[in-house]
């Protein structure tokens, strides 16, 4: 019920303020590609940014910054202490 | 980068693993609050890999679930009026009130429509004119601010002929009301994904301050539910509890206050039944005054009866999480999901619909 999936910003329509015409982004995931409602969002999007849509809408935009760093925290502690299993990862 | 698959990196799930059972000191029991969390623990086949000391209790985090049969009979009173044309999202369509389901009552000719979105709700009210279009509402917090963002669509479109009837749910008062039960004896909360994208983490805050439980926000990869059971792990271990993000890029420590401003502007609490919880208070959404004319439940003028929940079903009991499905009488005899009793087998989201579907586990 509360499902919700992060899917790509292809563009964008409206203005973040202006409540008189449509504010809609297309996003698109997997190759489907969707118009959302931008009403709710916390963080006006840009082009490139992900969002995370959930029934039509757009709740969030995802912040980049703090998923590269919840990674390497979770990659920090797997390196320290899984066995080495070769090159790269 | 696309948010998904490196939180499903399977070079990630050992050293997690290696680290949790490092960092257990005695068992745990932890609630996964949210039905969707339910859902991918079960998918991932997490209860499994877990070691046997985590014992992970599902709670009333399905919005389907926790709808009080009284509000699926007000539902059903409004679908069989003449001229009424109503939108659900499909969890809802097969959920048995006292008497019948929305299902039962389409195929006795009443217009039910599943629809995606509230938003297409609208839709249908303008390609039906001469109809009532009524969108049923269930949800959290996640859900609300889209039903109101809805709302005040169809007052910019003029829309007459469209309404809501709110079973919306607000869900932190519902946690008191199941931290307050000692029996339950919980040690941690895994605390909903998305509402608390919209609520935020400090709203878990006043249950870590009044009943000492460690609350993790935890996102829906299987990496990111493992981080989340391990920072509660980590939390027993040092005797701490706090709040903890474990899903900070998708939620802020506020919370997301537009949504919430949305939310707040249509809907104002009021008490409501919960199914197995029973009325609590302040933790309903009516529909206020100023949008009275998109108020279902004030337009046919609709009287809750009182709630009856069908003989021998259990989903009660597991919604508090007090017993598990298999110790319900009538699970996988009487209710299936083809032929389901009690909404948490209806749901795909419920726990009896899980378990059912992905066999007990522990």
């Amino acid at each position: 019920m509360c499902l919700a999936v992060p899917m790509r910003v292809i563009a964008v329509k409206g203005s973040r303020d202006d409540f008189t015409s449509s504010r809609i982004g297309i996003v698109e995931a997997g190759g489907i590609e969707k118009e959302v409602r931008l009403d709710l969002v916390d963080r006006w999007p840009q082009v490139g940014d992900y969002l995370i849509i959930h029934a039509g809408f757009a709740i969030h935009t995802l912040d980049a910054d703090e998923a590269l760093t919840n990674l390497r925290l979770l990659r920090e502690m797997a390196d320290g202490l899984a066995p080495r299993s070769g090159p790269g990862e | 980068m696309d948010y998904v698959s490196e939180f499903r990196d399977k070079t990630l799930i050992a050293p997690l693993l290696a680290e949790l059972k490092q960092t257990l000191t005695r068992p745990l029991r932890l609630m996964e609050v949210c039905g969707t969390h339910t859902m991918a623990i079960f998918r991932h086949g997490l209860r499994a890999i877990l070691p046997p000391e985590i014992e992970l209790i599902s709670g009333p985090g399905c919005p389907v679930c926790v709808t009080a049969s009284s509000h699926i009979d007000g539902f059903l009173d409004v679908a069989q009026r003449d001229g009424v044309r109503v939108a659900i999202f499909g969890d809802l369509f097969r959920v048995p009130g006292s008497q019948s389901s929305l299902a039962r009552a389409q195929a006795a000719g009443a217009k039910v429509e599943i629809v995606y979105s509230p938003m297409d709700a609208l839709t249908l009210a303008e390609k039906h004119e001469g109809e009532e279009v009524v969108f049923l509402a269930v949800g959290f917090e996640t859900t609300m601010p889209l039903v109101a963002a809805t709302i005040l669509e169809a007052g910019r479109r003029k829309l007459a002929h469209f309404s809501v009837f709110s079973a919306g749910k607000i869900m932190p008062p519902a946690l008191h009301a199941l931290l307050a039960d000692r029996e339950l004896a919980l040690d941690g909360l895994l605390c909903p994904g998305h509402v608390s994208t919209i609520i935020g983490a400090e709203a878990y805050e006043p249950l870590v301050r009044d009943y000492g439980i460690s609350c993790v926000i935890a996102g829906f990869e299987p990496v990111d539910i493992l981080q989340a059971v391990l920072l509660l792990a980590r939390q027993k271990r040092d005797g701490r509890a706090e709040v903890e993000n474990g899903y900070a890029r998708a939620v802020a420590w506020q919370g997301n206050s537009r949504a919430r401003q949305v939310m707040n502007e249509v809907f104002a609490p009021v008490d409501t039944p919960w199914r197995g919880l029973g009325m609590i208070k302040a933790s309903g959404m009516a529909i206020r005054e100023e949008f009275a004319c998109f108020d279902a439940e004030r337009k046919f003028a609709v009287r809750l009866p009182e709630s009856i929940e069908p003989k021998g079903c259990l989903c009660g009991e597991i919604l508090r999480g007090r017993k598990k499905p298999q110790a319900c009488p009538l699970f996988k005899s009487r209710c299936t999901p083809m032929d389901p009793v009690g909404p948490c087998m209806v749901s795909s989201e419920g726990t009896c619909a899980a378990y059912y579907r992905f066999g007990e586990g522990r």
